[in-house]
């Protein structure tokens, strides 16, 4: 088929050609029509290495496949010594708490202890930087409060090393990836020289982080593809299983920590769109073929990545089996699986009764408690009574005394049941719940919810009346069970949790309104969750246990809440992506003053001044190259190659950087500069290869023997500019004392290239 | 209907025919025209002026978002400068001329909706123009079906669904911008579609592809959003383009020499246009108005009065013994002055911390006679400006002096009260406590072109460095509580961002000190400013300034009553009230058609799938349609379900208050690919004649009933005849529409 497409457009181009240049078509239409024949094994040889057979190494500049394996095989071992010795380094320095290792320590301990805790994060890193803690004889008692709190005799060497270790994966993987993806190891090299010597990574690798982790399964996704993309041609034999399902555990991996995962996961849902269009266009294969090829692809990259998925949160679930601080942002159902949880096994009186004092939680997905405290709403937000919110922790002031409309004292407690007429009192401020006709802070279709009267007398305006969603007249209030909604008498309206989450003089916590539209949604619904009634007697409830896909829908949808509610704070320093890729400013992971031990990750600014540039020249050469293309002009066929490998391996690569980047444009959390750290790693990947084509090219401009010196002099420029300013910058990884960089003395001084780094 | 099989010019070929005709006849007597008029293109122009323009004045009052617009036509009219966040100028301008034409001289209070026009507002000519845009839409979308190579039947209904499309009458008939976007959209895709039909050879398509760069000017400059319309033109037309590239027949100089045309009216003219918006906007507005605070000195002193009339006349040059107010490059919140003024700081603060208790320093929000310093040479004790001035340059150390209390201005290693990591600024007082004074300062001017720069007023970015200890003078922005009269923290700070406009200063007023003696010196402070020069600054520098402050300044997000997110456009779940008569339930509602939305989106389901299945079927190598037909109905899917996605899916990223209004572009696409589709089907997919005649029975049944739905909303649309309180429930078709009803 190649050849049917393309005899016929060079011919024409040949004979386009005929009167400048009549003796190069004869011998390009020789050479051609052999390469047109084997161009199918020939693309595969070419799009990747590692272990095809080396029977149709294509003539002339392309090395033979024998020739190059010996060579590669060294360069590997070297590459995967520096690797492991840059990230083992100084591992153990600072001996003190660095960062986000506070979070992620402490989220380590946590699974150590089995203590139940809620991230934002899912759990696959923390449990394995938890498991290498373990191992390595980490007993789980340190506390990680605060960045610079001193380890002293605690074992925190096993999960950094587990962290450097992974890192230490990443170059000898970005190897592997451009050899496989233009068949070169100079571009392998390069690729693999940018990432070892790149004070970012290094430093990035060396703490208890969840990046390093993400990133080896990032790359390790990639890889598997790769050489998943190479096996096409002999589809399922055993190799072929063997890339496609670990492609698959790779994304199940990455997604299991980070959900930055799943854009590498669009790269490879793309690239299997891309294969299976390929194969649809294959007119030899028959539709059952193509169904079994789909199956395959659907199997082990949907549906096991997805069985693995779940199957870590079961682990998650099954681990964490004791109450933590992470308790309140989950349903009631949910808590009462927690040892040691006050829900947990629990014991109070059944029904609702008046005189009960009661917490009370919205149904919404980390909905929280109706809540209040001493503040008031402040000027020209609706009346300025006090606060009503939603909060997610457990506060005494989440408690509620429900009272009769007129408080008429009896002996024995009445039941409340649907259609009754209450107060809700507030337990600490003594304000009835009220609404009135004021728009809310947030939600402006609603009206404001406030706390109003004084012990307990109010006005018209704080009745409610309770209704037992799906009940009749006269049924009586299930503690926990019964889903309830409040409406408001005086206005019709009914109490509402809007999720949104109000600003600074709200604590950012959950505004309350109360909604004029009466359709029933777990926004409007709430139930009781503890309930204490001395009058009346306690009985065991055995709550409905939820079952295992509740628990995992609930948890996702508390940590996208999570992850969403991470907005920027006001005076603190933002970081936006267009800062990224030109290394504008880093971030302080130890120490600020002259005396303390400091480390701050930056990458090494020449390898990625190199990327941004690449990434420019990357295009210009694609665009150069598809425009003679698509005219037509006649290209030699080392410079087809070129730009098949431009087009194919360079696009996969370009990418898998934009869907890295991209999308953090659109992000309205707060973000951070080792955010842009995956994206690095395919930007630098594609230098490799970007750079490796441009020195090859050099005989464009200038004859054999100077553009091979042309060539060799742009390599070794290239590498002793990175080891040089490697040299320069390590003390950024390794750790700086002493003045500051500004300041005459330092260590780093003449190094402040941009005055935005704070070093 | 048959009227069509012979009417196929359109109204803009009647013109060339015309031209031809009338020249080669011009020599024949009797003198003759023949002319083609596509009549139902005619007749659907003249329903679309019947709707849109039918009453326009009424309701005689101000409907919803004229109340916004409102505003900035009045200031228009007075030549004040505004900023508004939510769009390039050209929209507003528009809006303007219309006013304009009616005599509208500015003065009208835009405070709330509902407000009656007085009689000497032309309410007629305010609403001309979106309503004539929103006119023109009908007969575009029937042209641009046409360019889309579908027939005069499609080209019908597709005019006929926009014309009967209650919520784009609503939107069209007021002082509103959506209607002028969408018209300008469809221009520059029919323009763009017409010089890419057109025959090569022939030279006048340039005039269309010229057109089209033109309106993708406006396009961009009505609204931001007609970006991402802009975006999708320009990727159909480099479709075009690389087909044109592979195209061996055409000689590599025509390949370049085309490329180079469609670059410049595409690319080039929009731009070009748009920064002449800008140019004209900045002409128009040439005084100054309530949003001068947000643009820097020097932009502020460009404006007549305001500033400028402050500012008229000083000195350049700072010069030793200048007496200076120091702005703060920071406007946001508000700008604030260098100040002093008799008062120490507490000795010790609330937190137990304590101060050097020397004379406070603060920024002050207001004009204030403590705001005056006086820039002493620190060699010499003179405060007056030798003859000839000596200028202050770059690198210079200088101390300060305040004019009415001539304290120094000091700084040193005491913390600040508000921000303690940082150095407090103080006027110096020696209470012998072995504190010297710390008071020199360099110059530092961040905006030098050359390294002798001198200080110029109102021009030069100024940092003061301080020379003890190479901290720099810095507005924290941290009000001062009750013993600091609430007033802003200044401090110097060692450890501070780069390129931090906190760090700024600028000399906004200043004269040459004359006075020697302190009395004297106080008086001539309290005295105000004089002499004459005019500064002005570049085009550039102005449209740069003010296209970054539009693009930055934040506004504060709030929910409003009718604001609604992108997934309930699709559904139309939610509606917007424009208007409600004062008395009566005559009311005026944005709400669309609700079977023409339903039609929107069945047709964009139904070209998706059929897409999908098209695409694998060629893959397999099964052609259900011949090629030609496949490159149209490509085409048709580019440009419909392209344009209706470029217009929604921004929409889901943004963090904006959004409204029910903002759908309208996306939906007008939908329209235009409904009858397509239908026509496709018809011509294409449907074999046997019984079914061809139930599609068009159906497809009549539909349009009777979009019809019958027009006339049903039509109270809600033109806002009369007033409904009863039951009639009004009885076009409740959504339980989450807000229809308003008055208790009696």
């Amino acid at each position: 088929m190649a050849k049917a497409e393309c005899t016929p457009k060079w011919n024409t181009l040949a004979l386009r050609n005929r009167k400048t240049c009549p003796t190069p078509e004869k011998s390009f239409q020789t050479t051609f029509t052999p390469v047109s024949k084997d161009k199918n094994s020939q693309t595969a040889g070419l799009l990747a290495g590692g272990d095809t057979q080396s029977s149709n190494g294509p003539s002339g500049q392309f090395v033979a496949r024998g020739s190059i394996e010996s060579p590669s095989k060294v360069l590997l071992m070297l590459v995967a010594g520096l690797s492991f010795s840059t990230r083992l380094y100084k591992l153990t320095e600072p001996p003190h708490v660095c960062w986000d290792e506070t979070h992620f320590g402490k989220m380590g301990s946590y699974y150590i202890n089995r203590t139940f805790f809620f991230d934002v994060h899912p759990p696959l890193g923390k449990m394995l930087i938890g498991l290498a803690g373990y191992m390595s004889g980490y007993n789980g008692t340190f506390p990680f409060i605060k960045p610079g709190d001193k380890y002293e005799n605690q074992n925190y060497w096993g999960m950094r090393g587990f962290c450097a270790v992974l890192g230490s994966f990443l170059p000898i993987f970005a190897y592997l990836i451009v050899l496989e993806l233009s068949n070169s190891c100079t571009a392998a090299i390069i690729a693999a020289t940018l990432l070892i010597f790149d004070t970012g990574c290094i430093t990035i690798s060396q703490y208890i982080l969840l990046d390093p982790i993400l990133m080896f399964f990032i790359m390790a996704a990639v890889l598997s593809m790769v050489k998943f993309n190479q096996q096409r041609y002999r589809s399922f034999t055993a190799s072929w299983w063997f890339w496609l399902v670990l492609t698959g555990i790779n994304l199940a991996g990455a997604l299991g920590v980070k959900f930055v995962g799943l854009f590498v996961i669009v790269l490879v849902g793309l690239n299997t769109i891309g294969d299976l269009w390929r194969l649809l266009g294959d007119m030899s294969l028959s539709l059952v073929d193509i169904a079994k090829h789909f199956l395959a692809r659907a199997f082990a990259l949907i549906l096991l990545p997805l069985i693995l998925y779940v199957t870590i949160f079961a682990v998650h679930f099954v681990v964490l089996n004791k109450s933590g601080p992470g308790d309140g942002f989950f349903s009631s159902a949910f808590q009462s699986r927690l040892i040691g949880n006050n829900l947990h096994n629990a014991s109070m009186p059944e029904y609702l009764a008046f005189g009960s004092t009661v917490t009370i939680k919205n149904l919404r997905i980390a909905g929280g408690y109706l809540h209040s405290h001493w503040h008031l709403y402040p000027e020209g937000v609706g009346a300025r009574q006090q606060q009503v919110t939603a909060y997610l922790h457990k506060d005494y002031n989440n408690l509620w005394v429900v009272h009769r409309q007129q408080d008429s004292q009896s002996g024995n407690p009445d039941l409340v049941r649907h259609g009754d007429i209450i107060r809700l009192e507030h337990k600490e401020t003594t304000r009835n719940l009220h609404s009135h006709l004021h728009e809310a802070p947030l939600t402006k279709k609603h009206f404001q919810v406030t706390g109003y009267g004084i012990n307990g007398t109010g006005d018209a305006n704080d009745l409610w009346q309770v209704e037992v969603c799906g009940g009749r007249k006269g049924d009586p209030v299930k503690v926990l069970r019964s889903k309830v909604r409040f409406l408001h008498r005086a206005t019709g309206c009914v109490l509402y949790s809007s999720g949104k989450t109000l600003p600074k003089w709200g604590w950012e916590q959950i505004e309350v309104t109360c909604s004029p539209y009466l359709k029933e949604t777990p926004s409007s619904q709430w139930n009781i969750e503890d309930h204490i009634n001395p009058k009346l007697p306690n009985i065991s409830l055995s709550v409905l246990k939820p079952n295992f896909l509740e628990i995992l829908l609930e948890s996702h949808i508390v940590m996208f809440r999570g992850n969403s509610g991470l907005k920027p704070k006001d005076n603190e320093m933002n970081s936006k992506p267009w800062h990224w890729p030109i290394n504008y400013q880093g971030l302080r992971f130890s120490g600020v003053n002259a005396t303390e031990y400091r480390v701050y990750l930056l990458g090494n600014p020449v390898v990625w001044w190199i990327n941004l540039a690449s990434l420019g020249l990357y295009l210009t050469m694609v665009a150069v190259a598809s425009i003679a293309t698509q005219r037509g002009f006649s290209l030699g066929q080392q410079r087809i190659e070129h730009s098949l490998v431009l087009v194919r391996g360079g696009g996969l690569l370009m990418l898998g950087w934009l869907l890295h980047y991209a999308p953090f444009f659109t992000m309205g959390r707060i973000l951070y500069f080792h955010h842009y750290f995956p994206a690095m790693l395919f930007s630098s990947m594609l230098t490799g290869l970007t750079l490796d084509i441009l020195f090859r090219s050099a005989d464009l401009l200038l004859h054999p023997p100077y553009s091979h010196w042309f060539q060799r002099t742009g390599q070794l420029l290239l590498l002793f500019s990175i080891l040089y300013s490697f040299y320069l910058f390590h003390p950024l990884s390794y750790g700086m004392t002493g003045p500051l960089a500004h300041e005459p003395g330092s260590a780093m001084a003449g190094l402040k290239w941009m005055d935005s780094w704070e070093f | 209907m048959s009227l069509t099989c012979w009417a196929t010019g359109s109204i803009h070929g009647v013109e060339e025919n015309e031209g031809h005709s009338w020249v080669s006849e011009m020599l024949q007597l009797p003198l003759v025209v023949t002319a083609q008029v596509d009549l139902l293109l005619v007749l659907v122009s003249l329903l679309a002026f019947w709707t849109r323009l039918s009453h326009l004045s009424y309701p005689n009052a101000v409907v919803f978002d004229e109340v916004y617009y409102g505003q900035f036509v009045s200031l228009y009219m007075k030549r004040v400068f505004f900023i508004d966040d939510s769009g390039p100028p050209l929209g507003h301008m528009i809006l303007a001329f219309g006013a304009y034409l009616g005599g509208f001289d500015g003065n009208f209070v835009w405070n709330r909706i509902g407000a009656e026009y007085p009689t000497t507002v032309n309410v007629w000519s305010l609403r001309l123009l979106p309503a004539l845009c929103g006119a023109l839409c009908v007969p575009l979308v029937y042209l641009l079906t046409l360019e889309l190579k579908f027939s005069h039947l499609s080209a019908l209904g597709a005019a006929v669904l926009l014309l009967l499309e209650n919520s784009l009458i609503v939107q069209s008939r007021f002082m509103l911008l959506e209607s002028v976007l969408i018209f300008f959209v469809l221009l520059a895709f029919f323009s763009y579609l017409r010089f890419h039909n057109a025959p090569s050879s022939s030279w006048s398509r340039y005039i269309w592809l010229i057109l089209s760069g033109v309106s993708c000017g406006a396009v961009v400059g009505v609204k931001y959003m007609g970006l991402f319309s802009y975006l999708l033109l320009l990727v159909v037309a480099s479709l075009h383009t690389w087909k044109l590239i592979g195209d061996k027949t055409i000689s590599h100089r025509n390949v370049c020499v085309q490329c180079v045309h469609r670059v410049l009216c595409l690319v080039v003219v929009p731009v070009l246009l748009y920064v002449f918006w800008f140019y004209v906007h900045l002409s128009f507005l040439n005084r100054s108005g309530p949003h001068d605070q947000l643009m820097s000195s020097a932009f502020q002193a460009s404006l007549q009065g305001g500033l400028s009339r402050i500012t008229r006349g000083q000195p350049l040059e700072v010069a030793y013994g200048s007496q200076v107010t120091l702005r703060s490059s920071v406007s946001q919140p508000i700008p604030c002055w260098l100040h002093s003024h008799k008062v120490n700081y507490p000795i010790r603060y609330d937190n137990g911390r304590g101060s050097s208790h020397q004379q406070q320093v603060t920024c002050y929000p207001f004009k204030d006679v403590n705001n005056w310093w006086i820039i002493k040479d620190p060699g010499r004790q003179q405060l007056v400006v030798d003859t000839p001035p000596r200028p202050v340059r770059h690198g210079d150390v200088i101390q300060l002096v305040h004019g009415m209390t001539s304290r120094f201005l000091n700084s040193h290693d005491v913390a600040a009260p508000m921000s303690p990591h940082t150095q407090e600024v103080s006027g110096y007082i020696d209470f012998n406590v072995s504190m010297p004074a710390q008071n020199l300062w360099r110059v530092d001017i961040s905006n030098r072109e050359a390294e002798s720069e001198v200080w110029k007023t109102i021009l030069s970015e100024v940092r003061l460095v301080h020379v003890n200890t190479s901290a720099v003078l810095k507005l924290s922005g941290v009000p001062l509580p009750d013993w600091g009269f609430r007033q802003l923290e200044v401090v110097a700070d060692k450890l501070f961002k780069a390129h931090s406009s906190s760090l700024e200063w600028t000399v906004e007023e200043h004269r040459y000190g004359t006075s020697q003696e302190q009395k004297e010196r106080e008086a001539e402070l309290h005295s105000p400013t004089h002499i004459d020069v005019d500064r002005k600054i570049s085009f550039w520098a102005k449209f740069v300034e003010l296209q970054w402050k539009m693009l930055t300044v934040k506004q504060e997000e709030s929910e409003h009553k009718y604001s609604s997110s992108p997934l309930e456009w699709i559904t139309m779940e939610t509606n917007i009230a424009y208007w409600l008569h004062s008395s009566t339930n005559a009311q005026i509602h944005l709400i669309g058609n609700p079977v023409s939305w339903g039609v929107a989106n069945l047709s964009l389901l139904a070209y998706q799938l059929l897409a999908v299945v098209y695409l694998l079927r060629r893959r397999r190598g099964l052609k259900d349609v011949p090629d030609g037909v496949w490159d149209q109905f490509v085409c048709l899917g580019c440009v419909c379900v392209g344009g209706w996605l470029v217009n929604f899916v921004p929409f889901l990223l943004m963090d904006k208050t959004l409204f029910l209004y903002h759908y309208l572009p996306a939906l007008c696409y939908l329209y235009l690919l409904s009858p397509a589709l239908l026509e496709h089907a018809h011509t294409h997919l449907l074999s046997s004649l019984t079914h061809q005649r139930a599609l068009c029975v159906g497809a009549l049944a539909v349009l009777l009933s979009i019809f019958l739905t027009y006339r049903t909303f039509c109270p809600l649309t033109y806002g009369s005849p007033e409904l009863s309180a039951h009639q009004l429930q009885g076009l409740k078709w959504r339980d989450t529409w807000d229809i308003l009803y008055r208790r009696r």
